[in-house]
């Protein structure tokens, strides 16, 4: 076949008024949504140009053309490619010339108005910095037969090149592609006419480009699409060969021509070619009979392939692992374990296989996590169900005296005080996958237990994990005694809360092992590779030392470049409000209020998807990522697999969801909020410690503390927050356990992540009635969307996050609810909560409370703090280790 | 400029000079204006910059249009502000010829991105809607153009782009002003890639941006401004590889820090520039935001003597762009 995709251009057709009745009812009722989907879907199909045409009597062409390209501007995968206005009314051209910020093509102009219009016209689109269509049409009419056309073509070119100096490459004819099998004799040879002209315009008009039309070939066939198909198929299949550069056609309707039916592709190149004078009464008998038997549609069955299950049992496990398919996996593998001598051997062939084809595959980034972890559930239920032949062999072998080995041996755990571990898992399954042997001493994991088990099974390499901030210093507890202990194995570090600069400043100076953090899964098997082959080792180590070492010296320069305000400075520039006038909501209710079981299905429509892709490292904007071109396949996928397993989750009660809020009267004093027994505000009954940011700031703007949203005692006032604590319980961990247990890592990551999304879901349902309860939130009119993106007033920032960093302020917070009684919430010593799938948080009412960082805080506001709290310096320091400027050793 | 600027610490009675004593809005900020008002500082920083080695200057009329300037209530003087921009200019070049013999210096026409958009909307919630149109952008920029021209700029420099129809825009003025004056100037274009994503803040390649612009057969095209000069070069070689004329390089001196200055120093931005010049990357180099003589000076001698780059000849091919680039290569 002469046809290349990649040098012939599908321009979409869809977005058409006169071709496309969907796009017409779009436009003419104003659904602009759906007029821009139409537009997507002609880019999802493969459209390389999108074709727009707007043109229908009653409408206003240049507005029309305005407002769609305007919005299909702001849609970058529909924006990606470049935009063909097609009209014939050279007013909705410029009107649309003046949207395009690419290059595109108009469509078109013609010699049609003589000469001078025509150049004027050239000129204006050269301005403008498009290419043309120039139409094989002149001052009598429409080019028909082959000389008219290359005449007319000819004369357009010369006029263009040698008059105006037109780039003859930015020249695109079109000589009208024209109706066959119309009954009319002399229609017969339109197509030939067209192929010849063709092939002498690209011989002729050097640099010069031809495209066309299709579907107006096949006209006479209205209503029989199959056929229309086989038409514009064999068509192009013939004009391509010509010379035909590119053509506006349905870009999700195009067929090969080797695969129409050979019976209808010889009549309709009868037809084509002009081969018989009874070609077209032929192709219409035909095309009578097809109809009858297709009804027309030209729908194909959508079958489930299973033609490769008839490929040897090797082949079909490979195929099985590739695409994650576990339907046949025990059968498969116990007919292979029986074709090889050991069952190790079916491992270490057919799986393995399979598994480098998916890790190849993943590191080129044509794979995506959840098919790869799709794929370790696979291969973990046909290594579980090998497992007991497997133990059977070892004890045989160990009766002989023999030994094995695996690749490499990694133990992998969350630091103390955390619980948060769905990276973590993501990165065992991952190293898994590869052929590492992995340990993983799940969750809050101390320091000895660490050392201990790393030393039992001689482990290659030691990964660290953590969410929350506490577990830095952790991961730095554990790389000393790692040291202490004499270790010399390369030490990971991942997890939301590690970044490179940390690990190369505090972690790696601790430990000569070497510490490598690791950004994500994905990148997870590259480091381990290298850091247990003897010969890369050393090589990417010193790599590794020589960034880090950088890494210090920035951090270095950048803390002697930005010195802090003083405190005292900071507290001047605090945000002043008119407390004498301020709004300060009194809520309904005063003291806690504990909700049970609240009905899952109430709160599904609070979920925020966009960190659930995120926590499968599918990055994208929910929902446009379903729509993604290169990961929205596998992100339908994932959300239909999350979907199905919510169903089951809100239908079977699988998660408790439980929160409590509460409200209390108060003030700020200085940076500290008081709380009070009751609104007499004579008997505190807890007082919260806020920090300040310190960083110097432009002029107009405030340096925040959390207090700084309250009233003041001198304000004379009383003002009231609150503070909540929501969990979707323990019935996550006992089911993501359970899917363990069936070797299902796939599903066991599917139910946390879900967890965290009830969690936060909880949250934002909570947060909401709060905002009721204090009044203000009663005349709110928001979409989910605008929910989710916190277009209202207040905030509920959490203790341990950017507004107030201190994890440890949990305690009084979980305190004042009653946490571990009301929601069964606990913390642990680092003040993460347990279950994991858990939010606490304080409400500010504010009318311009908004989330801000703290950033970095000096030793002043420290030993200001540390007193306030009244605790040792150590102490606040080592809770507030990653935001201190200073070194606390000094 | 603006860092200089900033050094003579002037105030509000500055900005307004005698003429705009009493117009009726706050001028402090409107460093254009000081063409008028203080030309004797705007003709002394030329000068600077000209000893310490440029041989290029542009004119301070970054925001010299009448949509820019509606901001201060000053859109009726803005052809004065442009040829009062090309005279501080101008002088500034006489004065270092006459000093050094044989020495050319060119003024260039600055021409900057405004303040509004045409492909994009300020509206989140109307995607479709534009803050302004085309007619009144080319109107707008026509006014600019006409007055650089008329006060004699040697070449006109579409400058700091991140909305590429913006700048088709003023492609579009200025040809209407040239076929007007029956007169042309090299042409020069320089795009803004805004952040690591590769792309201009309206969502384009520099590929595609290219393909947007040939059309104006530029003299020169390259990026300037937004990142520093190290996190540019991936864009610029993108650039290099298939820009058809000179490819020019003006990044900041780093990336503003939280306080609105810059702290690269001259050697580090200088062994930037000099390893793209090195690499055959660049045609003309220089400082945008934050470059002082002292940068202008060390860029310059890090550069003397480094052959330029040599511009490639490339198939003639139909170039089409969306955000991305299309191109169709010959067949057959």
């Amino acid at each position: 076949m002469s046809r290349s995709a990649s040098t012939f251009l599908v321009i979409g057709e869809r977005t058409n008024l006169t071709g496309s009745p969907k796009f017409a009812k779009a436009i003419k009722s104003g659904d602009w949504v759906a007029a821009a989907e139409i537009a997507r879907q002609q880019v999802l199909s493969g459209a390389n140009i999108i074709d727009v045409n707007v043109d229908e009597a009653l409408i206003d062409g240049e507005a029309t053309m305005v407002h769609f390209l305007n919005l299909i501007a702001s849609e970058p995968d529909i924006a990606r490619i470049p935009v063909m206005l097609d009209s014939s009314k050279w007013s909705v051209l410029e009107a649309g010339l003046q949207c395009l910020q690419g290059k595109g093509i108009v469509n078109s102009i013609s010699l049609k108005d003589g000469e001078v219009e025509f150049l004027r016209r050239a000129e204006r689109v050269r301005r403008y910095g498009a290419a043309a269509v120039v139409m094989a049409f002149d001052e009598q009419g429409q080019a028909a037969t082959r000389d008219e056309k290359v005449r007319i073509c000819t004369r357009a070119y010369r006029l263009l090149v040698d008059r105006l100096g037109f780039p003859p490459e930015d020249i695109i004819f079109d000589p009208n592609i024209l109706t066959v099998a119309t009954g009319i004799e002399e229609h017969n040879h339109y197509a030939v006419d067209f192929f010849e002209a063709t092939r002498l315009i690209k011989q002729t008009l050097p640099h010069a480009r031809v495209s066309g039309g299709v579907s107006n070939v096949s006209f006479s066939f209205r209503g029989n699409n199959p056929v229309r198909e086989a038409m514009h198929t064999a068509f192009l299949y013939h004009a391509i060969a010509a010379g035909l550069d590119m053509a506006i056609v349905n870009a999700g309707m195009l067929g090969v021509y080797d695969e129409i039916d050979p019976e209808l592709r010889a009549r309709v190149d009868d037809v084509l070619l002009d081969r018989r004078p009874d070609a077209t009464e032929r192709l219409i008998r035909f095309a009578d009979a097809l109809k009858q038997e297709q009804g027309g549609s030209s729908k194909t069955e959508i079958k489930e392939d299973l033609a490769w299950r008839g490929a040897p049992v090797a082949e079909r496990l490979k195929h099985a692992l590739v695409k994650g398919i576990d339907a046949y996996i025990e059968a498969d593998t116990e007919e292979c374990r029986q074709s090889l001598p050991r069952p190790l051997d079916v491992i270490e062939g057919p799986l393995m296989d399979g598994m480098r084809v998916v890790g190849d595959l993943f590191g080129a980034g044509k794979m995506f996590l959840p098919q790869v972890v799709k794929s370790a559930r696979v291969m973990k239920r046909s290594v579980a169900y090998l497992t007991p032949f497997m133990e059977a062999e070892k004890q045989r072998a160990a009766a002989a005296g023999e030994a094995t080995r695996a690749q490499g041996k990694v133990v992998l755990a969350t630091v103390k005080g955390d619980v948060h571990d769905i990276g973590k898992n993501i990165v065992g399954v991952v190293l898994a996958c590869n052929n590492y042997e992995v340990t993983d001493l799940g969750v809050m994991v101390p320091a000895d237990r660490i050392l201990a088990k790393a030393k039992e099974i001689g482990a290659d390499i030691i990964g660290l994990s953590g969410l929350i901030t506490p577990s830095l210093d952790e991961m730095v507890h554990v790389a000393r005694e790692l040291q202490r202990a004499g270790f010399q194995e390369p030490l990971l570090i991942g997890g939301a809360t590690t970044s490179a600069a940390h690990t190369a400043v505090k972690i790696a100076p601790e430990y000569s092992g070497g510490v490598v953090h690791v950004l994500d899964a994905s990148r997870v098997v590259n480091v381990v590779s290298a850091l247990l082959s003897p010969t890369l080792k050393p090589g990417y180590l010193r790599d590794v030392h020589v960034k880090q070492e950088q890494q210090r010296v920035d951090f270095a320069a950048r803390r002697a470049r930005r010195p802090l305000l003083s405190l005292a400075t900071a507290r001047e520039r605090r945000l002043r409000s008119d407390w004498a006038h301020l709004d300060l909501p009194r809520p309904e209710f005063l003291g806690t209020r504990v909700y049970r079981d609240v009905p899952l299905g109430d709160l599904v429509p609070y979920i925020d998807w966009a960190p659930f892709f995120s926590a499968w490292e599918l990055h994208g904007r929910y929902p446009d990522i379903l729509q993604d071109e290169v990961v929205g396949n596998e992100a339908r996928k994932l959300h239909a697999d999350a979907l199905r397993l919510l169903d089951t989750i809100v239908r079977e009660r699988r998660f408790s969801a439980h929160g409590v809020i509460g409200f209390w009267p108060c003030n700020a004093d200085g940076d500290d909020v008081e709380l009070y027994a009751d609104e007499t505000r004579s008997r505190v009954i807890a007082r919260c410690h806020h920090l300040r940011q310190q960083l110097e700031k432009p002029a107009e703007q405030n340096n925040l503390s959390l207090a700084d949203f309250v009233a003041p005692k001198e304000s004379g006032r009383v003002d009231y927050c609150g503070g909540f604590a929501v969990t979707a319980g323990h019935g996550v961990e006992a089911l993501a356990q359970a899917f363990r247990d069936r070797h299902d890592d796939y599903g066991a990551i599917m139910v946390q992540a879900l967890g965290d999304r009830f969690a936060e879901a909880m949250a934002e349902y909570f947060h909401q009635r709060a905002r009721q309860a204090c009044g203000f939130g009663r005349d709110e009119r928001l979409s989910m969307e605008d929910l989710l993106r916190e277009r209202y007033r207040g905030i509920r920032p959490a203790p341990g996050y950017p507004a107030c960093p201190d994890h440890s302020e949990k305690r009084l917070l979980l305190d004042l609810l009653e946490a571990p009684t009301a929601v069964g919430i606990t913390l642990t010593e680092s003040c993460a909560m347990r279950p994991a799938s858990s939010v606490s948080g304080w409400y500010f009412n504010h009318p311009e409370a908004k989330y801000f960082g703290v950033g970095k805080v000096g030793r002043d506001q420290v030993e200001d703090y540390a007193r306030r709290r009244g605790e040792p310096l150590a102490q606040a320091e080592k809770w507030l280790a990653p935001y201190l400027d200073y070194d606390p050793g000094t | 400029m603006g860092s200089l600027i900033q050094g003579y610490g002037l105030r509000e009675a500055d900005f307004r000079g005698t003429g705009f004593r009493n117009h009726g809005h706050d001028l402090k900020g409107n460093n254009d204006l000081l063409c008028l008002t203080r030309p004797d500082i705007i003709e002394e920083i030329h000068r600077l910059y000209l000893e310490a080695g440029a041989d290029l200057i542009e004119t301070n009329t970054f925001s010299s249009t009448s949509i820019a300037q509606a901001d201060y209530r000053l859109e009726s003087v803005v052809t004065e502000l442009n040829l009062a921009a090309v005279a501080c200019a101008r002088r500034a070049a006489e004065a270092v010829e006459a000093a050094t013999p044989g020495r050319r210096c060119a003024v260039v026409g600055a021409i900057g991105p405004l303040n509004r958009t045409l492909s994009m909307s300020p509206d989140v919630n109307r995607p479709e809607f534009r803050a302004v149109t085309w007619s009144q952008v080319v109107e707008s920029y026509t006014e600019q153009i006409r007055a650089l021209l008329q006060g004699g700029v040697d070449a006109l420099l579409v400058e700091t782009i991140f909305d590429t129809l913006n700048a088709k825009a003023a492609i579009f003025a200025i040809e209407e002003v040239f076929a007007e004056r029956g007169q042309r100037v090299p042409v020069m274009i320089s795009v803004t890639i805004t952040d690591a994503s590769g792309r201009t803040l309206s969502g384009q390649t520099p590929e595609a941006f290219y393909h947007s612009i040939r059309h104006a057969n530029p003299f020169s095209v390259g990026i300037n401004c937004a990142l520093g000069g190290r996190a540019m070069r991936p864009y610029l070689a993108a650039l290099s590889r298939i820009a058809e004329c000179q490819v020019t390089c003006y990044p900041n001196a780093g990336l503003p820090n939280a306080f609105g200055g810059y702290d690269e120093s001259p050697d580090e931005m200088a062994t930037v520039l000099g390893e793209f010049a090195r690499a055959g990357l660049v045609n003309l180099v220089g400082g945008c935001c934050g470059s002082t003589p002292d940068h202008i000076r060390t860029i310059a001698a890090a550069v003397q003597g480094v052959a330029p780059r040599v511009i490639p000849s490339l198939p003639r091919a139909l170039r089409l762009s969306g955000l991305e680039p299309l191109t169709v290569a010959a067949t057959n």
